[in-house]
């Protein structure tokens, strides 16, 4: 039941997202515009139901299935998967080490110049 | 009817019915998840890379059409909606957290949007990839479901969108901890974020066996990175004239 109510819930919020989005013609979708509305209401409440926990550890604990239908599409690019698969494939890998790279660093040293700063106000 | 047109009655109902996308999508999940927890949680084992590839391959021998698959396949798919919006729960958790480094976390967060965009089209434009594909693969680095919602709005291929994202999340959960080794970062806060804000969901599976500190600051990076992409990408794409 906890289960239930939590994933209530979830659409609740999700019809509320997708409510907005057309609304307020926004450029993102509406699940994206769910997770602000509920974080809202969880920083206005103050706690997390059980319920609510219930749902969303056991939805996101098994996210991976969920996108397993749309990528199967991607047998229907067969032939643009054959035709672009190297620059894929840089791609992904460059991009990705760059931004690990990139990332780590810049919050490194964001840190510690914000820890620098904070020791100076005390 | 005879036996053989008993069979093929059987093979029709099967072809049409919803039944067989959601049995096969999920007895795929459970083979995978099995040989994911055998293997010790190898990245390259991703439960979504093996049921993608099972499913696949089934298909791809019993002749059932992609449109067939969907029909049930679509019921699994409807999930992505509350599941998306199920992160602001563990972004809740993370508040704390993000107000002591609200700021180095804002930075990077900016950052980490325009150098993974601009650096995935740049490199997919020097090695002549096709535009269609380019924006496909700009949001390579948001969780599979904020992927494919970004790509629908961009204009870019939704299914290329999402493989191409869940395959990221598996290489920077493979390269993650090397790199951070070989460039001397060592606080778990900093390299769970990075991590997050990289590879999102399989990055933060690979985190939390790391340390529940690296975990917690990947499932932030990839929750923020999620919802910063889904504003900036559209606005950052029609600003470089791609879209």
């Amino acid at each position: 039941m906890d289960f239930i109510l939590g994933f209530v819930l979830l659409l609740i919020f999700q019809l509320l997202g997708e409510a907005l989005v057309i609304f307020f013609e926004l450029p993102v979708s509406g699940p994206v515009v769910g997770i602000v509305l509920l974080l809202g209401a969880l920083i206005i409440k103050g706690s997390v139901g059980k319920s609510l926990n219930t749902a969303s550890t056991t939805l996101l604990g098994h996210l991976s299935i969920m996108f397993v239908p749309v990528s199967v599409g991607l047998m229907a690019h067969y032939q643009l998967l054959m035709d672009e698969w190297l620059p894929i494939t840089i791609t992904l890998i460059g991009s990705t080490i760059i931004m690990l790279i990139s990332t780590a660093l810049i919050m490194s040293f964001a840190s510690k110049f914000l820890i620098k700063e904070t020791k100076h106000d005390l | 009817m005879t036996f053989d047109e008993k069979i093929s009655a059987i093979w029709l109902m099967l072809q049409g019915s919803p039944l067989t996308g959601i049995s096969l999508t999920l007895l795929a999940y459970v083979l995978a998840m099995y040989l994911y927890k055998k293997s010790n949680y190898q990245p390259v084992l991703s439960p979504f890379i093996t049921s993608m590839v099972v499913v696949i391959s089934v298909l791809l021998i019993t002749g059932i059409s992609y449109q067939d698959y969907f029909a049930g396949g679509k019921f699994i798919h409807f999930l992505l909606g509350p599941a998306t919006v199920a992160l602001a729960v563990p972004l809740y958790h993370q508040l704390h957290r993000i107000k002591q480094l609200f700021i180095p976390i804002i930075i990077t967060l900016i950052a980490s949007v325009f150098i993974g965009a601009l650096s995935a089209i740049g490199i997919a434009d020097l090695f002549g990839a096709s535009v269609q594909t380019q924006i496909s693969i700009a949001p390579k680095s948001v969780t599979t479901p904020v992927a494919m919602g970004i790509s629908e709005q961009i204009g870019g291929i939704v299914s290329l969108s999402a493989g191409l994202a869940a395959t990221t999340g598996v290489v920077g959960g493979i390269m993650g901890i090397k790199i951070f080794s070989l460039i001397g970062v060592k606080d778990d806060r900093f390299r769970g974020l990075a991590m997050g804000l990289t590879s999102h969901g399989l990055g933060t599976a690979v985190a939390f066996q790391e340390s529940n500190t690296m975990g917690a600051f990947s499932g932030l990076g990839m929750a923020l990175a999620s919802f910063t992409t889904a504003f900036m990408l559209p606005w950052l794409l029609s600003a470089l004239a791609i879209i």
